[in-house]
């Protein structure tokens, strides 16, 4: 279980080799890359600035994945996330999952995007084609994917 | 009792700081109640707070509710919903 919060590019392959060498307890790994877009809401963007919250960012990551290895039985983990200046194409965000087998590594690698984009102190500013800068709106998607992990309280009977 | 405040995304932006020391004044013993007290400290606090039920808040970088106690808190932060991912 790892986290790292950076300004530099990542490399899949090479995170994922990292992750699993010398490992022969690991029958699955799930990747997830987010990249950045050249349009958000039919609008152009030209680029995005990363904001994030230091310290808090890695704690709230670091409980994510927790939570994650807590509900599956997985061998390992990594959520790598950018900050600062990002333009379209560029990678944003790496999650990587490894278990025994692969159901455990898709619904963990679902499970910490969906929470990490509404708990993970990031916020996107983004620049569109005229140099005006915006920051963008939380959607309610977003709460709903997550919602959808909650497990059931004691008083659901 | 004197806490560190951090202000994130546009919320820094509209109070025009990233951070500051404050002393909590007597009465202030909630997350709510310390927004209610910035918000009449100044026009750019009562806009950056203007729409205060959208901010959320942190304790010492753990997520709160407005109903939070400040008790034993030293960094409290205020910031839009994430949008990272």
């Amino acid at each position: 279980m790892s986290v790292r919060v950076q300004t530099a590019d990542f490399e899949v392959g090479a995170e994922i080799a990292g992750l699993t060498a010398g490992r022969t307890d690991i029958g699955a790994v799930v990747s997830f890359t987010g990249r950045m877009r050249a349009d958000n809401e039919g609008k152009a963007i030209a680029g995005m600035t990363l904001e994030h919250y230091p310290g808090m960012t890695e704690s709230e990551l670091e409980r994510v994945a927790a939570e994650a290895h807590a509900r599956w039985p997985l061998q390992a983990s990594l959520i790598v996330h950018r900050v600062g200046a990002l333009k379209p194409g560029d990678n944003i965000v790496l999650v990587i999952t490894a278990s025994r087998h692969r159901q455990a590594a898709f619904s963990a690698a679902e499970f910490l995007m969906d929470y990490l984009k509404t708990s993970a102190p990031f916020w996107k500013k983004e620049l569109d084609a005229e140099g005006r800068a915006a920051w963008v709106e939380a959607r309610a998607s977003d709460e709903r994917a997550a919602d959808r992990w909650q497990l059931p309280s004691a008083s659901d009977g | 009792m004197r806490v560190k405040l951090l202000y994130f995304a546009w919320v820094r932006e509209k109070t025009g700081k990233a951070e500051e020391d404050v002393d909590l004044p007597p009465g202030v013993d909630t997350v709510a109640e310390l927004v209610a007290w910035l918000k009449q400290r100044g026009p750019e606090y009562a806009e950056a707070f203007r729409r205060a039920e959208v901010i959320r808040a942190a304790i010492d970088r753990t997520h709160v509710r407005p109903e939070a106690s400040l008790a034993g808190a030293s960094e409290i932060a205020f910031f839009p919903p994430v949008t990272g991912g």
